[in-house]
């Protein structure tokens, strides 16, 4: 993958062109701590095996989506400001997206295996 | 743009200054690069959205060889992980050097990225050749495949992004931090943080789920 | 030696076929024939540097229909190929074609329509007239688009290669596994299938991303995304999809050669592998895919419709929520392709909803298109009369499909000819017929003059006629319960049909005949064709607004944007072909070579890959990446057009269009 090349009609020289949000180092020392205390904790809870696994697959799950979400936020400083729109209206398209592939295979595969693939199902 | 405006040699005709534009209007060239170069990551998102999807519907065809359990290393992943983890905050910094014009400590930042990188990298490659040694490698199960293609494509990604990172390094040495190299960083940016959020899923869905 | 060249040996050539050494000795003869009249005319240094280089996007866009127009040929051979055999093999006899030629032939026919001629033949649209409709100068990245275009005529290199080195995968055009594993296909037939789809299918990626932001970023000032053209609605539409969906067949294709290349179990029926995870995303993808072919010609039918009509397009913002709805939707839908599988019926009752919902915005579209002609005073010129047969064959052809949408219906019909009948039915009758409605339509746009109408009229008739003679009967057998991909069938009663069918197949080649004919008739008249006004049609959207061919800057001046259809305002006002008192210098960018290198690399890299020649690969693939990043060093991109020539060009352009 290479870079895209520039547009036609190079932009006027001011500071950061309008894509650049204004990234403090505030930011990403916030985004960074909490991504920290998001990452530990589902790994102390799955190391130390304190919780059977019906309830720390629902912790992890949820608490990955919530650091994807301070990624998204303090990293990537996705927000609903105007020179964000498209941005985040890709962002949220690829959302849905994702969401079908993902979510529809999965339930079509399980399905199928249930169905043609009976005693190869894996016992989880 | 000192050129002027001359005017046109043929018979003078009305104008019509409300149907075309007389100040030029000015794209802002670097949020149409930026703009386009995150339709692009939306859509390597979907890729790795494919390839999680087969990770989680092949994740118990292990066909008689390891299962997750067996063969991950919690401890040695938490390692991964702060490492890619520091390296997001380190280009962050790189970063607002960057807006602040400081181009000595953007490239000092962009090196310390590279060295997380570079370690990230060479801890995942000794966790496949370790896997690959002990007879668990890509070949033996469905869910192998599944996993040495999902992380190694994450892999493959932040090699990537690593030489790029070399690239725009030379580029800034080059031309300082002229407005295409800041929108080159900006993606870049994007690129190196899309991949951190992409790790997490890996960690989450693989390592962790796989262990609990 | 034999290490050097991988699995390639003299052997690989197909010395004993008849047929392919026939048909690659007439395409190298079509190729030195194509080289001698270049020399000729003198024309190899224009080429390069004009258009081989080009970042133009109306160059580029000329060239992906050239290369679809080829590749209309080739994929037609193939056709032609397949409906003799059925013919010449239903009373017993073997035909002509041995059965491992007819698995290939059906192959490629299936890959080069969809990949080699439709994706072309639509981006190709696309390119040549979006920008000009949103009022830009240029598409967001003018460089990638040339690259994006060298990396799809790559792709449709090594299918073409394929034929007289090695072969071509006999899997059918989706290569399901297991039958695609190297276990069921050893040969280096579904490496060139894989290959030639993903070097391709990277060209279309990054057009999509160009051609979206684009959209976004580059309109005119005053062209709110309501008064953008619906052509151009539905070129973003096209490319969310584009963008959304080939991800998954990227991801989907490189597991099948990781399982091919590398010994993994994704799709394989041992270790734990499982072929119906492949079925499931190849179609997750293939779904959006055929709406990424129709909802461009929807836009091309909506503008020729109004255009001819002489009206405003009724139910605007219909047609833009319909086609919305139908860029979603698309998404939802991609298990009526297996209901067969065995997901079981909750699963198939789901899907076989979704699927008979898409009727309706494509219903609401089809009223739209009536209205629009309804009390306008309609020309019947050649792009309106592809428009009136896609309307009549697409509302046939989406009925045969929501017949199929019914979960029980579809266990009878399910890989039978009626299957083939239908969407052959949608395919010709939407695509098709919208690109030939494309470029009847827009040609004198992109080259000055205008088609040569009566011929464009036979052209359209024997589509037509030959179009319903090919595939009615197939309904009618796969009634009877034949079954696709045939190379023989011993059953009389179905010889009938199939000779009608092939019957059928010769009039399309009439067609075929009529519009290589009708393009070397307007080469040759095009004196008397010719168009100085640059808008032919008494069009309404901004491509009219400008001369034709347009010059490389598009608009002198950047148009602002009031209403819909804004060129029609213009005239409206008085206000079109008023020359501007004074030009300003356009910015634009310089042509480049290193598309046309890397993606001649990116080829080589395939071709490395397919035969195992594992140093080309290596080589290829550093070669292609170094040039990309030394490309990014070059800072002499760009030059400005001086005031002085766009008053002269302009000057020239209003003179005439005053006359």
């Amino acid at each position: 993958m290479h870079e895209p090349r520039g547009p036609l009609i190079p932009s006027p020289a001011h500071g950061p062109s309008e894509a650049t949000p204004h990234a403090t180092v505030r930011s990403y020392v916030t985004g960074f701590v909490l991504s920290v205390v998001l990452t530990a904790i589902p790994f102390v809870l799955v190391m130390s095996g304190l919780a059977p696994a019906a309830t720390t697959v629902p912790i992890c799950v949820a608490l990955g989506v919530a650091q994807i979400v301070v990624h998204l936020v303090y990293f990537l400083h996705m927000n609903t400001s105007s020179s964000q729109t498209w941005n985040t209206a890709a962002f949220v398209f690829t959302f849905v997206i994702v969401a079908i592939l993902v979510g529809g295979s999965l339930w079509v595969m399980y399905h199928m295996d249930m169905n043609m693939m009976p005693g190869m199902m894996p016992m989880e | 743009m000192n050129i002027q405006a001359r005017p046109l040699p043929v018979a003078t005709a009305p104008l019509a200054p409300e149907v075309f534009e007389v100040e030029e209007e000015h794209h802002d060239a670097g949020a149409i690069t930026t703009l386009g170069f995150w339709i692009y990551l939306m859509s390597d998102c979907i890729l790795f959205a494919s390839l999680f999807a087969s990770f989680v519907v092949l994740r118990g065809a292990t066909a008689g060889g390891p299962s997750g359990r067996e063969i991950f290393n919690l401890p040695y992943v938490a390692v991964e992980t702060s490492c890619l983890l520091v390296s997001s905050f380190t280009y962050g910094m790189a970063m607002i050097s960057a807006e602040s014009g400081k181009r000595a400590w953007v490239l000092r930042w962009l090196g310390l990225t590279l060295a997380l990188g570079l370690a990230f990298m060479g801890l995942e490659l000794h966790e496949f050749a370790k896997l690959i040694s002990e007879g668990s490698g890509p070949d033996r199960s469905g869910f192998l495949s599944a996993f040495f293609t999902l992380v190694g494509t994450h892999g493959l990604h932040v090699t990537s992004g690593m030489v790029w990172m070399l690239v725009l390094m030379a580029h800034v040495l080059r031309n300082g931090l002229t407005e295409a190299n800041r929108t080159r960083l900006m993606c870049l940016s994007l690129f190196w943080h899309f991949l951190d959020i992409v790790w997490i899923g890996v960690f989450t869905v693989v390592y962790l789920m796989g262990v609990a | 030696m034999g290490d050097m060249l991988g699995k390639l040996t003299l052997d690989a050539v197909p010395m004993h076929q008849p047929i392919i050494m026939g048909a690659v000795a007439f395409m190298i003869l079509c190729g030195l024939g194509v080289a001698a009249l270049i020399t000729h005319l003198g024309f190899w240094r224009t080429l390069w540097s004009d258009w081989i280089t080009s970042v133009d996007h109306k160059k580029i866009g000329i060239m992906y229909i050239m290369l679809a127009m080829v590749m209309l040929l080739r994929g037609f051979s193939d056709a032609i190929m397949m409906r003799m055999q059925q013919a010449l093999a239903s009373t017993g006899g073997p035909g002509y074609l041995p059965p491992e030629h007819f698995d290939q032939v059906f192959t490629a026919h299936g890959v080069i329509m969809i990949f080699f001629m439709a994706m072309p033949f639509i981006v190709g649209l696309m390119n040549i007239v979006m920008p000009l409709q949103i009022g830009a100068r240029d598409v967001a990245f003018p460089y990638l688009n040339n690259l994006s275009f060298w990396l799809t005529a790559a792709g449709a290199l090594l299918v073409n290669i394929s034929l007289g080195i090695g072969e071509f995968a006999k899997t059918g055009w989706l290569a399901y596994p297991p039958l695609s594993e190297i276990a069921y296909s050893p040969g280096v037939g579904v490496d060139y299938y894989i290959w030639a789809l993903q070097i391709a299918g990277v060209g279309t990626l990054l057009s999509g991303v160009n051609m979206i932001t684009t959209i976004l970023k580059m309109r005119a000032p005053g062209m709110t995304l309501m008064r953008m053209p619906i052509f151009s609605w539905t070129a973003l539409c096209a490319n969310m999809l584009i963008v959304a969906a080939f991800p998954i067949l990227t991801a989907t294709l490189a597991m099948l050669s990781l399982d091919r290349y590398l010994g993994m179990h994704f799709f394989t029926n041992d270790a734990g592998g499982n072929p119906m995870m492949y079925v499931n995303l190849i179609w997750a993808w293939g779904h959006p895919e055929v709406y990424i072919l129709i909802l461009p010609c929807f836009g091309v039918f909506s503008e020729v419709i109004s255009t001819f009509s002489s009206k405003q397009l009724f139910g605007y913002t219909s047609m833009v929520y319909a086609t919305v709805c139908i860029t979603v939707l698309s998404f939802l839908v991609w298990l009526h392709h297996f209901f067969t599988m065995g997901t079981g019926a909750d699963v198939n009752a789901f899907f076989g909803i979704t699927t008979m919902i898409i009727a309706i915005p494509t219903g609401a579209k089809i009223f739209n298109w009536l209205f629009t002609m309804y009390r306008g005073r309609v020309r019947f010129t050649t792009p309106v009369l592809w428009t009136i047969g896609f309307m009549i064959t697409f509302v046939i052809g989406g009925m045969t499909g929501v017949l199929m949408a019914v979960p029980p219906a579809d266990f009878v019909l399910h890989n039978s000819l009626f299957l083939i009948a239908h969407f052959h039915n949608v395919i010709i009758g939407g695509v098709v017929f919208g690109c030939m409605a494309g470029v009847n339509y827009w040609f004198p746009k992109a080259f000055g003059f205008t088609l040569d109408e009566r011929l464009g009229k036979i052209s359209f008739w024997c589509w037509l006629v030959g179009f319903y003679l090919a595939f009615m009967p197939l309904y009618a057998l796969g009634l009877m319960g034949m079954t696709r991909r045939l190379d023989h069938v011993n059953n009389p009663v179905w010889h009938v049909y199939l000779v009608v069918a092939m019957v059928g197949a010769v009039i399309i080649m009439c067609g075929i005949a009529a519009q290589i004919a009708q393009i070397t008739v307007s080469i040759w008249n095009r004196a008397a064709l010719r168009d100085l006004t640059g808008d032919p049609w008494n069009g309404r959207t901004l491509e009219w607004a400008v001369a034709s061919p347009p010059p490389a800057y598009n608009f002198a001046r950047t148009p602002i944007v009031t209403t819909r259809d804004a060129y029609w305002e213009m005239k409206r006002r008085g206000l079109a072909h008023n020359p501007l008192p004074a030009y300003r210098p356009i910015h634009m960018p310089r042509n480049t070579a290193t598309g046309v290198i890397v993606s001649a690399f990116a080829a080589a890299l395939g071709f490395g890959l397919i035969w195992h020649i594992w140093w080309l690969s290596i080589a290829s693939f550093v070669a292609a990446i170094g040039i990309a990043i030394t490309h990014s060093f070059n800072e002499d991109r760009d030059y400005y057009v001086t005031p002085d020539e766009i008053a002269e060009n302009e000057g020239k352009y209003h003179l005439a269009s005053q006359v």
